[in-house]
């Protein structure tokens, strides 16, 4: 079996082959398909123990809401929470994939991961992506060295604040902090003033919905409140209920087997030993 | 009202670095903008390269930062190697180097300030393109087009070490009175043979300029009852 050519697979990645043909198409009057913006409210806020994350729970593709009750908040680390706004599927693949290269890393090291280790880790890959992965996410978390709050820009810029919020809801949350965060929040008030910004974003943003999910780290312990609010509930339920009738007879059972097929296939290369 | 959040983050700026008898004073504003939104308004610009060399940032958020990361890390394999501290020389040619080679892909200036005991302090400018200018003050950012006349006047050489702080700080005042992309508190950092203090003055610390009026009921009477210090991080 001898080819002309031996075919390389393909590598992995973003290919950036068509962006040209795009950029002439667009100078030619082509319009471009419009991003699907994922419209979500996420915040994080610094207390006197930790750090206090929080999310709505929409999902959004174009008009439609695609997912009621989605979870925005991702697990980095034991002691790393991370939020993301932007296209879905680019925020779980890059916080997926740093929190493996985190667990590896804790392998290695034998110790904690650090908060600044997953800041790196994203802002060098989201900037090698010049903007293309458009994930804009929310880092929080608590380590040796503290609590520790960021901001990753889909370019690959970071800032680090006291509070902070993101996604298509962010002048509506970041309304509420600004007029009542202080230093030194407690628990309780962190994760009510959390709440009221999720909620601003909620109800004044058409691309934020649904849950209110919080979590919170402190120093070796954390609490994840998934659905910590339901400030919209379900207010129609159809008088016949969803459930099939439980009678349903069993008529026939036929038990039909694969027949498992073993390709043989022949190799003009006897393996050498 | 055109509001893109998904907008490179730009950091519109002001940013200053000015040499005085004995070491260097370098001052930025703290806007960060995402097109017509406040992405950050008390961010910090001025960005440590080693103990001794500092870096003001304006242009791409992004951009400058990742410059800064890597010639932090050139800087120090260079002092381990050197075994003594780097000069303010070889920290802004890390810097145009990085600028220059990559100038097709990075949209950021620089403005490289420090003290060394060979040289003293030293200002070195490094604007879009790559250049090095070596200058007794530089200015920089969409903020410093305002200032070139103010320095033309109110610059002069031998300056105290108070003299210098009050100037930079005047002069990013005037910029973020007149510039929509410059705001926020002014940062400033001074660097000299006896080390590094950083300042820090709020908004209403600064002086008032023409047809600018006295805050009445602002946010930032509550905020001083309720905690009065300043945000560190």
């Amino acid at each position: 079996m001898s080819k002309g050519m031996v075919d390389v697979p393909p590598r992995g990645g973003f290919s950036f082959d068509l962006c040209r043909r795009n950029d002439m198409l667009t100078q030619k009057g082509a319009k471009a398909p419009s991003y699907r913006k994922t419209g979500t409210t996420i915040v994080g806020l610094i207390f006197q123990d930790g750090v206090i994350l929080g999310a709505d729970t929409r999902a959004t593709e174009g008009p439609i809401v695609c997912d009621k009750n989605c979870e925005k908040i991702h697990y980095m680390a034991p002691n790393i929470y991370c939020c993301g706004a932007g296209t879905a599927a680019d925020t779980e693949a890059v916080t997926d994939m740093v929190s493996s290269q985190l667990q590896l890393h804790r392998y290695h090291t034998g110790r904690e991961s650090r908060v600044v280790t997953a800041l790196t880790l994203l802002k060098r890959h989201l900037f090698n992506y010049q903007g293309y992965v458009q994930a804009a996410l929310v880092l929080g978390g608590v380590d040796v060295t503290g609590p520790h709050l960021h901001t990753i820009y889909p370019h690959g810029s970071t800032d680090t604040l006291p509070f902070a919020t993101m996604g298509s809801g962010s002048l509506a949350a970041m309304s509420v902090f600004e007029s009542k965060y202080k230093e030194g929040l407690t628990k309780d008030e962190g994760i009510k003033l959390v709440t009221e910004a999720i909620c601003a974003g909620i109800f004044n943003d058409l691309g934020s919905g649904s849950n209110v999910d919080v979590c919170l780290i402190t120093k070796g312990h954390k609490e994840y409140l998934r659905n910590h609010m339901l400030p919209n509930p379900r207010t129609y339920v159809s008088e016949k209920s969803y459930a099939f009738p439980k009678k349903i007879e069993v008529l026939l059972t036929k038990i039909t087997p694969l027949k498992e097929k073993v390709e043989i296939i022949e190799s003009s290369d006897a393996m050498e030993e | 009202m055109d509001l893109n959040l998904n907008d490179e983050h730009s950091m519109g700026t002001t940013i200053i670095g000015v040499t005085y008898d004995g070491g260097v004073v370098l001052g930025a504003d703290s806007r960060t903008s995402t097109g017509m939104y406040v992405a950050n308004r008390a961010s910090d610009k001025i960005t440590q390269l080693t103990d001794n060399v500092y870096v003001c940032r304006s242009g791409s958020a992004a951009d400058s930062q990742i410059v800064s990361d890597y010639v932090r890390y050139f800087l120090h394999q260079h002092t381990i190697q050197l075994g003594q501290p780097a000069t303010v020389k070889v920290a802004a040619n890390l810097v145009r180097l990085m600028a220059y080679n990559n100038k097709n892909m990075l949209q950021t200036g620089l403005i490289v300030g420090g003290w060394d005991k060979y040289e003293g302090g030293k200002i070195y400018g490094i604007p879009l393109g790559g250049t090095i200018v070596e200058q007794p003050f530089a200015i920089g950012g969409s903020g410093s087009s305002y200032l070139y006349g103010f320095f033309d006047q109110a610059w002069k050489e031998g300056m105290t070490k108070d003299e210098a702080e009050q100037l930079v700080v005047k002069a990013v005042s005037l910029a973020i009175a007149r510039d929509g992309a410059s705001g926020g508190v002014v940062r400033t950092v001074i660097v000299n043979a006896d080390g590094v203090t950083r300042n820090f003055h709020p908004g209403d610390s600064l002086q008032l300029w023409h047809e600018e009026l006295e805050p009445q009921n602002s946010l930032l009477d509550i905020l001083n009852t309720a905690s009065p210090e300043p945000m560190n991080f």
